[in-house]
């Protein structure tokens, strides 16, 4: 008689061991189209296990202000990928539709809203930070920011933060 | 289609090892596939695998982490709780169903 010797099982390789990875995403525009890639690339980092820190600068300040993180903006306005008219993009109202379609386009997949995606991401672990440079010359403090930001960094900061890190300007 | 065997049970997999047939699965198997990448099945993630199973019956596919959370009700601080660093992945694994495609 003989005796097969049994193959160990093929089981997923989830990579526990392996804790260096980290991920910094600058996000530097504050457009609604312009947003979501870093939030999207954040979230999906996190999933993976992967230590990701994201840096709120000049335009992609407004994600992460109260005042103005609910109401990012889309216009096909100097963007021929939209491959619509350049000169629609100038008519009073244009960029309300454009907007509102956008956000339609991001719900309708099931894609949250900027300040909820925030919420999941810190939610898996990821950290928000906001570029001190950007807070003083909106004149913006701790307080006009998302709570869930855990502070406003210099750029020396932010390069300290990430020693070893991928880096993803946006 | 690769095969292996876990707990001297035969089940289809595909190349990374998730389970390819939805009734290849039960709970019994769950607690050895969850096993396999060391996990410790407690009532938690009962709930969770439990929302995992009937979601993919309902909507033909795997739901992603923020369907769990928004459409199952488990917080998402709570699934990086009970499964580690690669939640989506682990969960799946265990329900016995694919890797979730969704980006969000």
């Amino acid at each position: 008689m003989t005796t097969t010797q049994e193959a160990p099982a093929l089981v997923p390789r989830f990579d526990d061991e392996r804790t260096d990875r980290k991920l910094a995403i600058i996000c530097s525009k504050g457009s609604l189209d312009m947003a979501y890639p870093g939030l999207v690339l954040a979230n999906a980092a996190l999933g993976e296990g992967v230590e990701t820190h994201m840096f709120f600068t000049f335009w992609g300040f407004d994600m992460i202000t109260k005042a103005r993180m609910n109401d990012l903006k889309f216009t096909p306005l100097g963007n021929p990928a939209t491959h619509l008219p350049q000169g629609l993009g100038g008519i009073p109202g244009i960029t309300a539709l454009a907007t509102a379609k956008m956000k339609r386009q991001i719900a309708d997949v099931g894609v949250p809203p900027v300040p909820d995606f925030l919420l999941q991401i810190v939610a898996s672990g990821g950290h928000l930070w906001a570029c001190r440079m950007s807070a003083d010359m909106m004149q913006l403090e701790a307080d006009d920011l998302f709570e869930q930001v855990e502070g406003i960094i210099s750029a020396a900061d932010f390069i300290e933060k990430t020693d070893g890190a991928q880096l993803l300007f946006i | 289609m690769p095969v292996t065997t876990i707990a001297e049970r035969d089940i289809h997999i595909d190349s990374e090892g998730y389970l390819t047939d939805f009734d290849e699965w039960d709970e019994d198997l769950a607690c050895d596939l969850a096993s396999q990448i060391g996990i410790e099945l407690t009532d938690a993630h009962w709930q969770v695998i439990r929302f995992l199973r009937a979601d993919y019956r309902a909507q033909g596919q795997t739901p992603t982490l923020r369907r769990v959370t928004v459409v199952g009700g488990i917080p998402t601080k709570t699934l990086f709780g009970l499964f580690p660093t690669k939640p989506a992945k682990k969960m799946a694994y265990i329900a016995g169903l694919p890797k979730p495609q969704g980006c969000v």
